[in-house]
């Protein structure tokens, strides 16, 4: 079985059985991270071009060792300062660095929908590292893997994903996958926080942190932007910490086995206690980790290299 | 010079709906009425079969001169206007500089008398440089040409403001116009806020935005007791409050877009840019709405917001992308369309292009009457054929009809005795 899609744009657009296959490939990838020689040449000969109009350096990091462990060429490219000053569309970036044979294209960018526009308009194949507010698909993918690791099935689990809802990318892309691999999917924040009509997805909103914390098997903790503090969202980081912060007796109230996800950076103190960061119920450091063998295992079933 | 228009069915709102001839002589209606015959010299155009009807009128078109040429200029766009059937096109004024002073104002003129095809009538500003903060000349405006006042796409926030621009628009006899938005709730917004929205992770503009301004408008009107024309509604609170408020006898008129009686947000979808324009398209529900006050007469007006965009400026990313789509060429039988569903009657709809818009402004347009100018638009109701950008007049083509099969095509268009559009017709 096969990935038969030129991109990866949003998890909205997979299917069970392609989700799972991704994972299943990451597994067998996960298996060379943990070699003396992290290297294999599934993708040599190969170019991977990370575009990357937003600063990121996890995820950039991330794909770049998932494309070197497969033997690809990469190449790190950040036009936010360069080129969009200069006036060229993101369109017509990505048709020059098409124009050197790039193979796949790794896009982050601040506007929702850039990658299907960048998706449309090249042959090469696009994999979307995070647009506007939209989908990171490959985030929500390594999510995934990491829950599975820990022996949990998605049917019946109960996931609670906890802060900007509406301002984030991670979250709707964890939202339509876990709702399709048959989770109860809950959103915890204020109101202010909760894009329009999202329980028409099939999402179960709460306001109150403790209700939806109760019985629930992973607590995915989204990243609090600072900025917004004062801007009609929530009126200070000190008030959001007391209503929304996960501490230690919050995570009393989810199921024992419970886990804690956070897709980084942290804000420790804010939106988690710093003694509930480095528990042993948290997972963000395999996360990371995780996010490799993903990134390894989307990169090779997109080079068509199983082919 | 004259013409006789022979055969036709003429459809001239609240006068006369019938087949008859119309003849023109030197530039105004001389006749209409069975059996004319033609002067010497003149010309016949065999109309069996067509509509002729006055002119259309639009009460809001971009035509983006001065400053944004690469767009639309006052010629393209006449000729935009001409082949769609329209005869009088007001532009508003958020071009570069914008038209809030006098010498703007006649530039437009002279550039439309030049071009020789539409009445191009500028929109003049509310405030200087639509700032929403100091008035404009409005006197000044007004007598060099101006037909309406408003700061379209740079609605004013300031309500104090705004009151004074409709107290003092009293003086004038203008109507004032405004783009109903609350730009602090639509901060950012580039679709309409709903599930779609939330679906695509686009930024939002609720409903509520258009609504509380409506609302707004609606109270200043009532307090003063200007004339208040409401640009492109959009939702059905927008409906619902100016059908009360007509109930109530407030001065207030409304216009809706085809693509506001047509489309809906779902269209987005794809990150679709020629499906991005403000006011955003709504759901389902508000296009009932729509269409419910344009059949019962709450909406008085269909206008274009002919709004024309480069290509390079719609290929952008959805966030970045303009608002706006062209208009001029698809509106007739977009609204015949209307007619066809059985929304509304073939004289309302052409009422809705015609004498209402004209009453709205005060203009003297938008009729077939002894002694009225002669803007005539000839009109084959069977023809159909597929919206074609490549084939625009425009210089845009940011259109999200593009491929549609319609029904209604402009055959001639006539504007003060002029035939300045002309496609086949059987002449003797």
């Amino acid at each position: 079985m096969s990935l038969k899609r030129k991109d990866l744009l949003s998890l909205a657009l997979l299917s069970v059985d392609e989700i799972m296959l991704v994972l299943d490939t990451a597994d067998s990838f996960k298996e060379v991270t943990g070699r003396e020689i992290k290297k294999v040449p599934a993708l040599r000969g190969k170019t991977v071009v990370n575009l990357f109009f937003e600063p990121s350096t996890r995820t950039r990091t991330s794909f770049e060792l998932a494309a070197k462990r497969l033997s690809a060429d990469v190449i790190n490219f950040s036009p936010s300062a360069s080129s969009v000053v200069k006036g060229e569309t993101l369109l017509d970036t990505a048709r020059n660095i098409e124009a050197m044979q790039a193979d796949i294209i790794v896009l982050r960018h601040s506007s929702a929908g850039a990658a299907e526009t960048l998706a449309n308009g090249v042959k090469s194949s696009v994999i979307n590292a995070g647009d506007g507010w939209h989908e990171h698909p490959t985030q929500a993918l390594l999510d995934l893997y990491t829950i599975r690791q820990r022996g949990m099935n998605f049917s019946g689990l109960r996931v609670a994903i906890v802060g900007d809802v509406a301002h984030s990318r991670v979250a709707r892309s964890n939202i339509y996958a876990l709702l399709k691999l048959g989770a109860e999917v809950r959103l915890v924040g204020p109101p202010t926080m909760m894009p329009r009509g999202v329980e028409k997805l099939g999402a179960k909103v709460y306001y109150n942190m403790d209700e939806g914390l109760r019985d629930v098997h992973v607590i995915m903790m989204l990243r609090l932007q600072l900025e917004r503090q004062g801007r009609a969202q929530f009126p200070t980081i000190r008030e959001y910490s007391r209503l929304y912060g996960l501490t230690a007796e919050r995570v009393q109230l989810a199921d024992a086995g419970a886990i804690v996800m956070h897709p980084g950076p942290i804000n420790r103190g804010v939106e988690i206690a710093p003694d509930v960061a480095d528990s042993l119920s948290s997972v963000i450091l395999e996360q990371v980790a995780n996010g490799v063998a993903v990134r390894m295992g989307i990169l090779y079933l997109m080079s068509g290299a199983n082919s | 010079m004259s013409i006789l228009i022979k055969g036709g069915r003429v459809v001239d709102p609240d006068r006369f709906v019938g087949v008859a001839d119309v003849l023109i002589d030197n530039g105004k209606i001389a006749a209409v009425g069975p059996n004319l015959s033609a002067s010497v010299g003149g010309r016949t155009i065999q109309a069996n079969g067509k509509l002729v009807m006055p002119g259309f009128v639009d009460l809001h078109v971009h035509f983006r001169e001065p400053g944004f040429e690469y767009k639309e200029t006052i010629q393209s766009g006449s000729a935009a206007a001409v082949a769609g059937g329209f005869t009088t096109v007001c532009c508003m004024p958020n071009t570069n500089p914008v038209n809030d002073n006098q010498a703007v104002t006649e530039f437009i003129l002279e550039r439309a008398r030049l071009a020789g095809l539409a009445n191009v009538l500028p929109v003049g500003a509310i405030t200087k440089g639509s700032e929403g903060k100091e008035l404009a000349e409005i006197g000044d405006l007004r007598r060099s040409g101006c037909v309406a006042i408003s700061d379209d796409g740079k609605p004013v926030m300031n309500s104090l403001v705004m009151r004074r621009a409709m107290e003092y628009a009293l003086a004038f006899d203008l109507t004032v116009v405004d783009h109903c938005e609350d730009l602090h709730l639509a901060e950012g917004g580039c679709m309409n806020e709903g599930l779609v929205s939330t679906e695509l992770g686009l930024p939002g503009i609720p409903s509520a935005a258009e609504d509380v301004m409506v609302a707004r408008n609606l109270s200043l009107s009532e307090l003063t007791g200007a004339r208040l024309h409401l640009a492109h509604i959009s939702t059905a609170g927008s409906v619902r409050m100016v059908r009360e408020a007509k109930a109530r006898g407030i001065k207030v008129t409304a216009e809706a877009c085809p693509h506001h009686f047509l489309l809906t947000e779902e269209l987005v979808r794809g990150y679709n840019t020629h499906a991005k324009m403000n006011p955003p398209l709504r759901t389902w529900a508000d296009v009932q709405a729509i269409k419910e006050g344009l059949r019962d007469g709450t909406i008085d007006v269909i206008a274009t917001d002919h709004a024309p965009h480069a290509t390079q400026e719609k290929q952008q990313d959805f966030t970045e992308a303009p608002f706006g789509i062209v208009g001029l060429e698809t509106a007739l039988p977009l609204t015949l369309g209307l007619v066809e569903e059985g929304v509304l009657s073939l004289e309302q709809a052409v009422q809705k292009l015609t004498s209402a818009p004209a009453a709205t402004f005060g203009l003297k347009k938008g009729t077939l009457a002894v002694g009225a100018d002669a803007d005539v638009v000839i009109v084959d109701p069977q023809e159909q054929w597929e919206v074609d950008p490549s084939k625009f007049r425009s210089k845009s083509r940011n259109t999200p009809f593009a491929g549609w099969k319609v029904k209604g095509r402009v055959n001639a268009t006539i504007v003060g005795g002029s035939v300045v559009f002309q496609t086949a017709l059987v002449e003797r």
